[in-house]
């Protein structure tokens, strides 16, 4: 194809992100919203598949099958397992203001800046390589599409990458470092993300199903050629155990790269918004990844099967549609590889900049400027900074790209950089949950993993592109065999990766905790272990915390914060802070609070090393001791603790509030039951004396009334005396058992002839009422301590009670003694009217007749039953009746036997 | 002859009263309970009541108001014989639409009297 073509649609492509990029800002600035904007996020997380998916899978598979899937696994049981770690890290980042890993790592272990600048150099060595790898992957990309051989060693400015790498550049500076924002987003930018993740997504999709469709017969079609190839080991997971050491150390390393890389770090952490928007990206980027990796074993053996090798299988992806005479399409393929490159190469050098210029040459810089007393704004000085650390960067690519990276194929670049960054892991997840990581642990763990995977994953690949001696390889070091670096400590089962992961992992892991447990922490590690372990807890309490101590004058505060975001968002910024937490800001004296929110907002900008250092240039500082920091830390913790003690104790006092509302009310209750109870028995009282005087008044004043009737008359009166008596002797009866007054005097009692001296006692009555007394016992002695007269009491009661309710005719009272486990049962039954199932229990009640007489009323008053219960449980006994009306009534009573 | 109701659970207070009402010249019908009352009031209409509160099915406060809303029957005089005697049950009473209230035990002589002075 025509170079020239080629270069304007490339040129055409950058010209179109940058459009789409200052679209999207110039609608921020008016205040509209951008379309789809829900999409952009999660889309740009895809800014994981580079040149590397496009290529790079391609080749991989053309070699060892299906493995190339791994690294598009460990993204996925990431969004599936680790959404909490991930959530922990953005709240962290948004209070604290961190907008890259190096700044989180070094204001994680006390604002340290020997961590920044260490991680910083880390990435650089780890990253670089990788950004050399989409240039690689652009120019092998339009050395095909351009039937042009490779210029491995002409002079670069006939290089044509050199052009394009320049364009690059220039797109970076101008959307990357606008201006100094707080918070270090660039929503043009990585709008322009998200829409060529959507390109290259398409692009190799057309690609793909051109290739398996257009080309073959589809899926089956192709897999049934590969099989008659012999291509069939490409489909299974290697056998052998290395196989499944590599698929491991590439899970894991992916799985720690799609939060570490700087460019995973930059979209996902740094440019989120809302925590919310995690929610759709966690299913929506596995998705995305699914679907770009559809068509890559089919283009491969797609490709194997075509050229009848597999070599050059990197760039099977355009190669294929040129050889069938598709130029349209391989175009289209060349810009979604280009896309991807690009992409990739933008948010990576973006965030590696800003560390580099945070913790690199800044702090240097603002040294040496405090130090000479330069008072002029800083914006400028730290968009300098930024846009020099962005050709930096730029150019060590360039050169690694031209010098090394020819002797190493794409997949091994970008699998030697995930294993780089997976160093920072301990000490980043570490940091988040264990309180006593210290500084000098994560130096030494991120010091010792990097070493060592420099030196086992590195060196032998520098060794066999042939650039140093084979020695180290073969004998080891010093001729130490043990030490070889592809075989540590005589490991040689494993392929270089997963070897380098093992050993680098293991040896950083063992000096991080190792070296943390024993190093004592600073205040300011405990302080921010502190904020990151707990920054769910603290969240609220954080911004008001001030664990600062000193002076500092209120005008240079702001002045200085003035001088790196500008003067009018400075004073909004700090204005709104001071409204929010009702703090004075005309005051000389700044609140301890303010210099601290203004730290944070430094830290924004330029780091949070360098914003403590930049704050306490201006403020006079006392120096807070470690007991002040954990006191003031615990001070908070006891704040919630005693959050806890006082909920629990308000709802202690609830409860015992609730007992005595319900006491009170039981004891109103019982008074009230107590004027009702003397109520019933003054009416009780009342009644016969009414009769008594009424019949008493007649008799009186009628001495001319006959005979019989005076008889009746009179009869009435004793008998209503003999009425009153009664009732007035079980009142004063119950009163001595209720009040307790009446003691048992127990005694050995023969039951039986107990009874039968009750059942003499009634014969006269029962003849009265016409009725049959009967008596059936065992034929045994029943011998049971008890009060005597009391139970005799009972048992009149009951018989009395029962001949009184017994039918005029035919009417029968049972008296039935039974032995039943541990007790004696003694029963009184009748053939009466029955008592409603309802009122079992009432019946108990004293004056239960009195209040509700749906008795028919014998002779007696209403307490009788309520004595005979009082005996009854004095004897820890039971009383019950067992009736239905119309069926006859069976009392019953039951006394303890031992 | 005008006729005289009396309402009582107890037998002896009811035989008084009705010995009285008779001895007094009227015609007395008697009644054990609310039920029996309530039948006799609608049935013969009586001039008056002589009613007993606590009873077991209907009270006497029950068998006051429904005598008294009754258009046909509010004429009847009634006076309340009880041994309820707080100043609320007499108060209600009244409220009720009662001529008078009368505690128990009562004057026999007392009845009479008063009786006397509400029929004639």
């Amino acid at each position: 194809m025509n170079k020239a073509l080629v270069v304007l649609c490339s040129v055409a492509y950058l010209a179109l992100l940058f459009g789409i990029a200052g679209w999207i800002e110039r609608r921020k600035l008016s205040g509209k919203s951008i379309p789809g904007k829900n999409m952009i996020y999660p889309l740009s997380l895809a800014v994981y598949c580079t040149g590397w998916t496009y290529y790079g899978s391609v080749g991989h598979a053309s070699l060892h099958g299906m493995q190339f899937l791994s690294i598009y696994l460990g993204p996925l049981i990431c969004c599936a397992l680790f959404v909490p770690v991930i959530q922990k890290i953005l709240r962290i980042c948004r209070t604290q203001r961190i907008n890259s890993v190096a700044d989180f790592i070094s204001t994680r272990y006390g604002k340290n800046f020997s961590l920044g600048v260490i991680v910083t150099l880390c990435y650089i060595f780890g990253v670089i390589p990788y950004i050399a790898l989409q240039l690689k992957a652009i120019s092998d990309s339009f050395h095909v599409i351009t039937g042009m051989p490779g210029y491995a060693r002409a002079a670069f400015w006939h290089d044509d990458s050199f052009y394009i790498t320049i364009l690059l550049a220039l797109f970076v500076i101008v959307f990357g470092t606008r201006k100094v924002d707080v918070l270090e987003r660039h929503e043009g930018l990585v709008g322009a993300i998200a829409f060529e993740s959507v390109i290259k997504l398409v692009a190799f999709l057309i690609a793909g199903g051109f290739i398996t469709y257009g080309i073959f017969g589809g899926f089956k079609d192709l897999f049934a050629k590969a099989n008659a190839a012999g291509l069939q080991h490409l489909f299974i997971m290697d056998q052998q155990a290395s196989g499944y050491s590599t698929w491991m150390s590439m899970i894991l390393v992916s799985m720690m790269a799609v939060v570490l890389l700087p460019r995973q770090f930059q979209v996902l952490i740094v440019e989120n918004k809302q925590e919310r928007q995690l929610r759709r990206a966690i299913w929506l980027f596995p998705l995305y990844l699914f679907a770009i990796n559809i068509f890559v074993m089919p283009i491969a053996v797609g490709g194997i099967l075509t050229f009848g090798s597999n070599a050059g299988a990197d760039t099977f992806v355009i190669s294929l549609p040129m050889h069938y005479g598709m130029s349209a399409l391989s175009l289209l393929v060349y810009i979604g590889g280009f896309s991807a490159a690009t992409g990739m190469i933008m948010v990576e050098t973006i965030a590696l900049a800003t560390m580099v210029s945070n913790h690199l040459i800044l702090p240097p810089l603002l040294s040496f400027r405090n130090s000479s007393g330069n008072k002029k704004p800083l914006t400028r000085t730290v968009l300098m900074a930024r846009r020099g650390s962005i050709i930096f960067i730029f150019v060590l690519a360039f050169g690694y790209d031209k010098l090394i990276a020819p002797y190493f194929s794409l997949v091994s670049i970008g699998l030697i950089s995930m294993a780089a960054v997976t160093q920072l892991a301990p000490a980043m997840i570490g940091g988040l949950y264990w309180k006593n990581a210290s500084r000098k642990g994560a130096i030494f763990g991120i010091l010792t993993g990097f070493i060592i995977w420099f030196y086992t994953l590195i060196l032998p690949s520098v060794v066999n592109a042939g650039l140093m001696d084979k020695s180290i390889t073969q004998l080891g070091p010093w001729g130490i065999g043990w030490l070889r670096p592809q075989a540590l400590f005589g490991l040689n089962d494993l392929e270089l990766l997963p070897h380098s992961v093992f050993w680098s992992l293991f040896f950083n892991v063992l000096s991080y905790a190792g070296v943390s447990i024993y190093s004592r922490l600073n205040a300011q590690e405990v302080y921010t272990a502190e904020i990151f372990t707990g920054i769910f807890t603290h969240t609220a309490t954080n911004e008001r915390r001030a664990i600062w101590k000193g002076s500092a004058d209120m005008k240079d505060v702001v002045a200085m914060v003035a001088n790196f975001i500008g003067q009018e968002r400075a004073e909004n910024l700090i204005n709104a802070y001071a409204l929010r937490h009702r703090i004075l800001v005309n005051q000389e004296d700044a609140d301890p609070r303010m210099v601290s929110f203004a730290e944070r907002i430094l830290s924004g900008v330029i780091g949070s090393a360098s914003a403590r250092f930049m704050i306490s240039s201006i403020t006079k500082e006392e120096d807070i001791g470690i007991d002040e920091v954990l006191s003031i830390v615990r001070e908070s913790q006891q704040v919630l603790e005693l959050n806890k003690e006082l909920k629990k104790k308000s709802i202690e006092l609830t409860r015992a509030t609730d007992l005595l509302t319900t006491a009170n009310r039981q004891l109103l209750e019982m008074d009230g039951m107590k004027d009702e109870f003397l109520n019933t028995v003054t009416h009780e009282l009342r009644t016969p004396l009414t009769s008594i005087r009424a019949l008493s008044e007649i008799l009186y004043d009628n001495p001319e009334m006959e005979e019989e009737q005076r008889v009746h008359y009179l009869d009435g009166i004793i008998k209503e005396t003999e009425r009153l008596t009664r009732l007035i002797t079980e009142v004063l009866n119950l009163e001595r058992y209720e009040s307790g007054r009446q003691k048992l005097r127990l005694g050995a009692v023969d039951i039986a002839s107990l009874i039968q001296q009750v059942i003499e006692a009634l014969k006269p009555l029962a003849k009265e009422q016409g009725a049959a007394l009967e008596l059936s016992m065992p034929n045994a002695m029943f011998i049971v301590q008890c009060d005597a007269e009391m139970i005799y009491q009972v048992l009149y009661n009951l018989i009395s009670n029962a001949l009184k309710f017994v039918p005029a005719a035919n009417g029968r009272v049972h008296v039935i003694l039974r032995e039943a486990y541990t007790e004696l049962q003694i029963w009184v039954e009748d053939n009466g009217r029955g008592i409603d199932p309802e009122i079992h229990e009432l019946i108990f009640d004293k004056f239960f007749q009195a209040r509700n007489q749906t008795l028919q009323k014998p002779v007696g008053s209403g307490l009788g039953l309520a004595i005979c219960k009082r005996i009854i449980e004095m004897h820890e006994g039971r009383i019950w009746v067992e009736s239905e009306k119309g069926k006859g009534a069976r009392f019953a009573f039951s006394l303890p036997v031992n | 002859m005008q006729k005289i109701l009396v309402v009582d659970d107890d037998p002896y207070i009811l035989m008084s009263l009705e010995f009285l009402m008779k001895k007094a010249g009227y015609e007395v019908m008697i009644a054990r309970d609310g039920t029996e009352a309530l039948e006799l009031i609608n049935n013969r209409k009586p001039a008056l009541i002589l009613l007993d509160i606590m009873m077991p099915d209907v009270d006497g406060y029950a068998i006051c108001a429904y005598v008294k809303e009754s258009p046909k029957l509010k004429d009847i005089k009634i006076v309340f014989i009880s041994a309820k005697t707080k100043e609320a049950d007499i108060e209600k009473g009244i409220r009720l639409g009662a001529s008078r209230y009368i505690s128990k035990p009562f004057s026999t002589r007392d009845v009479m009297q008063q009786v006397k002075e509400l029929l004639n």
